[in-house]
């Protein structure tokens, strides 16, 4: 099968354009005839099913919280790009587009970060009319802030809390829509599949999570936004629940999965406590536009925050600083990341020696304690609240986590999948940040995808096929989906092992963080290859999960996710094992310059992988999707 | 640290429930109350045992999902949600009560998880301002004032937890409600729906079964974000405007 990115031809700047011309419509008295099933309310689903509910097609929601508004874009924090150049400091969407492109280390697609940077502004106006609170002036007019991997100040932002504003602005959409009749929502429901017939996707099977009723629902196309699989790793900032069965199953059933291996480490997170840690905290990027990254320049083991006040300027060093004198400590969080890995190596990290300072006296010397109180306040107090100590007294202390996945499912230029009829939106899918996504750009993609992409590219598929060309739950696909659902369910219940779910998902967060993690080698990805398939043949025969199916159960919920992680842990390995260069967040210690910066190979790598599943334990198979640059230049990243 | 749990364990909606107490040996004050109760959980499992069903996502103290009653007290001792309470907080040797919210548009679904499906029909009656997708004007064309923006921000910042409604003694939902009456009343983006939704709204409120506000200040209290009781009196005051000049609107009628 080739791969059609349809990105469409022209210049640049007008491809999106003259690709909303060229795509059918469906007139709007016929839009009613149409279903939609929509899954996951984050940014991206919420977005998408109010905007499709607005237009008049039928939409069926689903969450797996008890209410939309607890997907997990409620927790972003920094902010959200737009290249309003409200600044007038020389922002424009072509210099968003540069950056994108650039931040992702040039493995992305030209076309697509092309449309996210030319609708960014409209989101921002959608936003404020729905109310969302944004920061402004005194001037009464929206505030900017500057953020890691751009020169120019783009970001809006709500405090600390962008993305709980924009997502409940985004629940306020849907929740209109739900009250409208053209939205049903159901919320603690969990997607168990895909069916796909006639090679289209026509519907998906569900789990009541609250009575355990596996349910099929048909539709004429699926869109699923269920955001990223940062939970593979456990430990992440994502929310607990997170998960990629949605996405998995897809990809069992024909979508291709895009770049899974390319993950995002942010350098800003608390620091890991004890083996009862069940997640990580992030703190936003935001914060280092005041903190400054610092460790001593010699050893000082167990170092704590309330004694580095007296360590001399003479004795501390600001390495990203001095590395990078022009970004600073707002280098991309790729490159953040390692550079603080690499001075804990060293040995010069501090606290429990997995940590960095991250240093706001100068901030508040300069600023004073209510300046940096009314920027980051909440951060604070967040930091406060977790750790104990008190952030505007001694540095903070701040490690990197797994925090976002730019892999996902391939989409084409539509959001559409492999399987006709799937779209995939926001992080579920792998488009737009390349191999490293820049601050604040996740909530743009996330609603411009479902504000501004999906509402133009689903109706030139739904008038392509017509309004008769769907399935009722009576067809035997359904029932044979909803049987295979249930066979699963009742397998984890049997099994009555001896290891909790947990156990088994730990021990492949800590694999997959040892070997598939801030940096890779081809030995540490073979031996995690097989660390994986055993863990997963001892998933199978040693699980205990208790309790019964027709009930509230979250061990079995939990259990069913950790079996996807086992198998899309994985496909991972075998992509980073693939890609033996290093670029944004994929680093192979095979290739790096001979100053330690990630080195790509683009005679060789400038591709997508995409893979196709090929059966349960058989080796995935590559497909490239090879990536064009007409407008960027490719050199290498360099922020110093 | 050694703690003594009772906790409220309960089938199902339908089921009688009961407290039952287990001795937990194996906590740090550095872990989070949610992290002791996994780490409880997981031993229940190794014996057998049905884990305690709660609920709990983000972690972050943002989500709103997490909703333990800890010590008579919505998410414990600090005015902060259960996830982001810590054991340091509990003294050695300590007893910990923990129940489900209290609140009959609560109903309990199993163990300490309730059914909050009661705040999703107020919001669905008017939290939002009626705007489709496009043609809005650009984001700089109303200028607003600072403090009146963040104003609108401070009752915006509300997380859906419910914390007011099982502090309260009359299981009001005022607070909540309130805050959002409250964020578009302040912005001029609410003000043409500015009757109407406080009107839907607080019919949908009273249709769910919510009691009434006496004025205890219970809510603020209790709320993790600090949500400000003055939302409540602007609420009123929206309320009884809209009353004397607009028109009486139909509720849709509670949940079961």
């Amino acid at each position: 099968m080739k791969l059609d990115s349809k990105i469409p031809e022209g210049p640049l700047g007008e491809k999106w354009t003259k690709h909303k011309f060229n795509l059918k419509l469906v007139n709007p008295s016929n839009k009613r005839k149409y279903d939609v099933i929509v899954v996951g309310t984050g940014l991206a689903g919420a977005s998408a099913a109010a905007s499709l509910g607005e237009l008049g097609y039928n939409v069926k929601a689903f969450c797996y919280q008890d209410s939309p508004r607890r997907a997990h874009s409620i927790a972003a924090q920094g902010g959200i790009n737009a290249a309003k150049n409200y600044q007038n400091d020389g922002d424009s969407v072509f210099r968003l587009f540069y950056d994108t492109v650039k931040g992702g280390d040039y493995r992305a697609r030209e076309g697509n970060v092309y449309r996210l940077a030319e609708t960014s502004v409209s989101i921002i106006d959608q936003c404020v009319a729905q109310g969302v609170p944004f920061a402004r002036e005194y001037g009464g007019l929206l505030a900017n802030r500057s953020f890691g991997g751009a020169q120019v100040s783009r970001t809006f932002y709500a405090r600390g809390q962008t993305g709980q504003q924009l997502l409940l602005g985004a629940y306020g959409a849907l929740n209109r829509q739900i009250a409208n009749g053209k939205v049903k929502m159901y919320t603690r429901c969990e997607m168990l599949d895909v069916v796909v017939i006639d090679g289209k996707a026509k519907g998906i099977i569900t789990r009541d999570m609250v009575t355990g009723k596996v349910e099929a629902h048909s539709a004429h196309v699926v869109v699923l936004c269920t955001g990223g699989y940062s939970n593979v790793f456990f430990l992440s900032t994502s929310a607990k629940g997170c998960n990629a069965s949605a996405i998995w199953r897809a990809h069992k059933k024909g979508a291709f999965f895009g770049n899974p291996c390319f993950t995002q480490i942010h350098p800003t997170c608390i620091p890991v406590t004890g083996t009862h840690q069940s997640k990580l905290t992030l703190m936003s990027e935001s914060l280092r536009n005041d903190g400054r990254v610092w460790v001593p320049k010699k050893a000082m083991p167990g170092l704590k925050s309330k004694d580095a006040v007296s360590i001399p300027e003479s004795e501390r060093d600001y390495f990203l600083e001095r590395k990078y004198p022009s970004f600073g400590n707002l280098v991309p969080r790729d490159v953040a990341s390692r550079n603080a890995k690499q001075v804990c190596d060293e040995g010069r990290g501090v606290g429990s020696g997995l940590a960095v300072f991250l240093d706001f006296t100068d901030a508040i010397k300069r600023d004073g304690e209510s300046t940096i109180r009314a920027k980051y306040g909440n951060l604070f107090d967040m930091y406060a609240q977790i750790t104990g100590e008190n952030p505007y007294k001694g540095p903070m202390m701040i490690y990197p986590a797994v925090h976002y996945t730019m892999g996902g499912l391939w989409v084409d230029y539509n959001l559409m999948t492999t399987v006709p009829g799937l779209y995939a939106l926001g992080e579920c899918n792998f488009s737009d940040h390349g191999a490293n996504r820049l601050g604040a750009s996740a909530l743009m993609q996330g609603l411009a995808d479902g504000y501004f992409v999906i509402p133009y590219t689903i109706g030139d598929y739904l008038a392509t096929i017509g309004w008769n060309d769907k399935v009722g739950t009576d067809h035997p696909a359904f029932n044979e989906a909803m049987n295979g659902v249930n066979e699963r369910v009742n397998k984890l219940l049997s099994i009555k092992g001896k290891k909790t779910v947990d156990e088994f998902h730990r021990q492949l967060g800590l694999t997959m963080w040892e070997y598939c993690g801030m940096s890779r080698t081809e030995e540490g990805l073979k031996k995690a290859k097989k660390i994986i398939q055993d863990l997963r043949a001892e998933f199978w025969t040693n699980v205990n999960v208790l309790g019964s199916s027709n009930e509230l159960n979250q061990e079995l919920e939990k259990a069913g996710r950790v079996a996807d992680f086992l198998e899309l842990g994985e496909l991972m390995v075998d992509d980073a094992l693939n890609r033996s260069e290093s670029c944004g967040g994929h680093f192979r210690e095979e290739s790096q310059t001979p100053e330690g910066e990630a080195l790509r190979k683009d005679d060789e790598f400038a591709y997508v992988a995409a893979w196709e599943y090929k059966g349960d334990n058989q080796p995935a198979a590559l497909h490239k999707e090879e990536l064009k640059f007409e407008n960027v230049k490719l050199t290498q990243r360099s922020y110093k | 640290m050694k703690i003594t749990l009772k906790v409220w364990r309960q089938k199902n909606k339908e089921s009688k429930g009961e407290f039952k107490t287990y001795e937990h040996t194996h906590v740090s004050a550095d872990m989070s109350f949610l992290e002791m109760l996994d780490v409880l959980n997981d031993e229940l499992i190794k014996k057998n045992e049905e884990p305690i069903a709660f609920d709990h996502d983000c972690r972050e103290g943002i989500c709103g999902m997490c909703s333990l009653y800890i010590n008579g007290r919505p998410h414990g001792p600090l005015q902060t949600t259960v996830c982001q309470l810590h054991m340091r907080s509990f003294k050695d040797g300590e007893t910990i009560t923990i129940e489900p919210w209290r609140a009959r548009p609560f109903p309990v679904i199993r163990d300490l998880v309730v059914d909050r499906t009661a705040f999703e029909r107020i919001q669905q009656a008017g939290g939002y301002v009626n705007v489709n997708t496009g043609g809005v004007p650009d984001a700089n064309a109303i200028p607003i004032l600072k403090n009146i923006a963040e104003e609108a921000f401070d009752a915006a910042a509300c997380i859906g937890c419910g914390a007011c409604v099982a502090a309260c003694k009359n299981s009001s939902a005022m607070l909540f409600v309130g805050a959002k009456v409250s964020q578009f009343a302040l912005l001029p983006q609410g003000q043409v729906e500015r009757k109407t939704r406080v009107e839907k709204m607080v019919a949908q409120m009273d249709a769910e079964g919510f009691g009434a506000c006496t004025n205890t200040y219970a809510c603020e209290a209790e709320c993790p974000k600090g949500i400000k009781i003055t939302n409540i009196a602007r609420m009123n005051r929206e309320y009884f405007s809209a009353m004397v000049t607009s028109y009486k609107i139909e509720s849709k009628g509670g949940g079961d």
